[in-house]
């Protein structure tokens, strides 16, 4: 790889990472302003204008508390379990597709920590992974509801993860690609997903709820049975982990909603604009910041899905746990598998029709 | 050496010493998060290998899927607390003499196989992608393929119907 490429790809990630931690930070702050208009007051305004400094003094509380491990709990897992939930979030944000390309001085880099042709099964992999997170920690707290907390989470997650991988399957088929960029970039101009695909995105959509352990799914952390679930041991910034790395499971699915079904970085008449901007600022300049438009569409996109999350949040009450196992296996999974059949029939049997009648 | 082959090197290292820890670690749970640092370890061996889709599905299925039930199962059993009759020198001796005779039967097997010689000129680096993958699957081993999931899915319904509640049986 030439210097400049490598420069721009080690640039490229870390901005990521550092906006990754970025969003999720603000969405904590989000979270309760959103909570605050729902039911009608002020969220928080205390500290910095409209209560903007408020993470800061948060993560400055959680640094500052005592750094607890109970006598009884199993030491090196105990503090294993939140930095595996950290890392496991952090982990699928490297495949996602944030922009088009950058060019610079000759080379055209794609705005992506990591091109790979098997994108998508690496998401569904970090994904899988989660669960261990919760589930070390749960069991090292050595706490019942502890426990019960980690082994609901990882049946909800495991449970979840079927509908879930069907209901791409159905993605798969209309795009025969694995690779995220492949994914957006056969949306181009107006084909998203979401128009081929409304069913496989309910589907989608219900099991991230369920994979970010959300409301109305967040029975692992169900605190009128439960005490505080998994982390009911965890005190400092080893719960603050837990609850970040929800955050950051948040957005890193709110971008995957918009690659798979919302079009990623494109929007419409990107291809006028396009035009526009290498006209007016000559070719380099005009792409990169065509490019830059395009990956503050994707980052909208990607907001309005937290902002969705927060506002089924407030609006839900949570599931019991036999109606959130009798959603997943009765409901989702053969709704994913009929989804697929009519995929599949759509693609060979109606998509000539329709081509033939519109040639 | 060149960084591919020490990184082979480091990898099978980290294999062997997680797979020992496997069988050599007191608790169970320790085993089984061993096991999963086997699982991603052999995952790395693939992908030097060239096979990301295989890479990828060993993570999704063993690490994600098989050892996440493992764990599960595990925690509920809590085997801690009776671990000391377990621990007798009989089952020492007899794990011993099973996983040695696995072992000279597996190194037997390796020392009598015959492995096509490797040519450089004849590598190409699209064998292990996914797309080569699904031409082979679904057009020169499809009746395997498809016999295969005919199994599974019979495993699958022969398991939920010994889940299955029968009629007038107690709802817990």
């Amino acid at each position: 790889m030439e210097l400049t490429e490598f420069v721009i790809k080690t640039i490229t990630i870390f901005v990521v990472f550092v906006l990754t931690l970025v969003i999720a930070m603000y969405s904590t702050w989000g979270e309760r302003k959103v909570a605050g208009f729902i039911q009608d007051r002020m969220g928080p305004n205390r500290a910095g204008p409209g209560g903007l400094l408020q993470p800061l003094a948060d993560a400055g509380k959680m640094f500052f508390k005592e750094d607890f491990i109970p006598a009884l709990a199993n030491k090196w897992l105990f503090i294993a379990g939140p930095s595996l939930a950290m890392l496991t979030a952090l982990l699928a944000s490297a495949v996602i597709p944030f922009g088009s390309t950058f060019k610079w001085d000759g080379h055209e880099v794609v705005l992506q920590g990591v091109e790979s042709n098997i994108g998508i099964l690496y998401v569904f992999g970090v994904v899988a992974l989660g669960v261990y997170g919760i589930m070390v920690g749960g069991w090292a707290s050595n706490n019942k509801f502890s426990l019960l907390g980690a082994i609901r989470a990882a049946s909800q997650n495991i449970s979840y993860e079927v509908a879930m991988g069907l209901s791409l399957i159905a993605i798969l088929m209309m795009s025969s690609s694995l690779s995220l960029g492949e994914i957006v970039s056969q949306q181009h101009g107006g084909n998203w997903n979401i128009f081929y695909q409304p069913l496989g995105f309910i589907i989608f959509i219900t099991c991230s709820f369920a994979e970010c352990n959300r409301v109305p799914f967040d029975l692992p952390e169900c605190e009128t049975e439960l005490v505080g679930g998994y982390h009911t041991e965890y005190g400092s910034m080893k719960l603050g982990f837990y609850l970040f790395a929800e955050y950051i499971n948040m957005f890193v699915s709110s971008a995957i909603i918009s690659v798979l079904y919302f079009g990623g970085y494109n929007y419409p008449g990107m291809d006028w604009v396009y035009n526009q901007l290498t006209a007016a600022l000559g070719s380099e300049t005009g792409h990169n910041v065509a490019t830059l438009i395009g990956t503050a569409v994707f980052f909208g996109k990607a907001l309005f899905f937290i902002f969705f999350y927060m506002w089924v949040r407030w609006t839900i009450p949570r599931f019991r746990y036999d109606q959130l196992m009798n959603l997943g296996w009765k409901k989702l999974i053969p709704l994913a598998i009929f989804n697929i059949i009519i995929t599949g029939a759509a693609t060979l049997f109606l998509k000539p029709l329709i081509t033939a009648w519109l040639n | 050496m060149n960084p591919s082959l020490s990184f082979f090197y480091f990898l099978s290292f980290l294999t062997i010493l997680s797979a020992l820890m496997v069988i050599l670690s007191r608790n169970p749970i320790h085993s089984v998060l061993y096991l999963i640092l086997t699982f991603f370890t052999l995952s790395g061996h693939y992908i030097l290998l060239n096979a990301q889709f295989l890479a990828a599905v060993n993570i999704i299925v063993y690490a994600g899927a098989i050892m996440v039930l493992f764990l599960f199962v595990i925690m509920f059993l809590n085997i801690k607390q009776d671990h000391e009759e377990a621990r007798t020198n009989i089952s020492k001796i007899a794990g011993a003499i099973v996983g040695g005779t696995v072992f000279v039967i597996l190194f037997g097997a390796y020392r009598k196989s015959v492995v096509p010689s490797y040519d450089p000129n004849q590598f190409d680096s699209q064998v292990g992608m996914i797309e080569s993958l699904g031409q082979l699957l679904f057009r020169d081993y499809l009746l395997p393929f498809e016999l295969a999931s005919i199994l599974l899915l019979v495993a699958m319904v022969g398991a939920v119907m010994l889940g299955k509640r029968e009629i007038g049986e107690r709802h817990f």
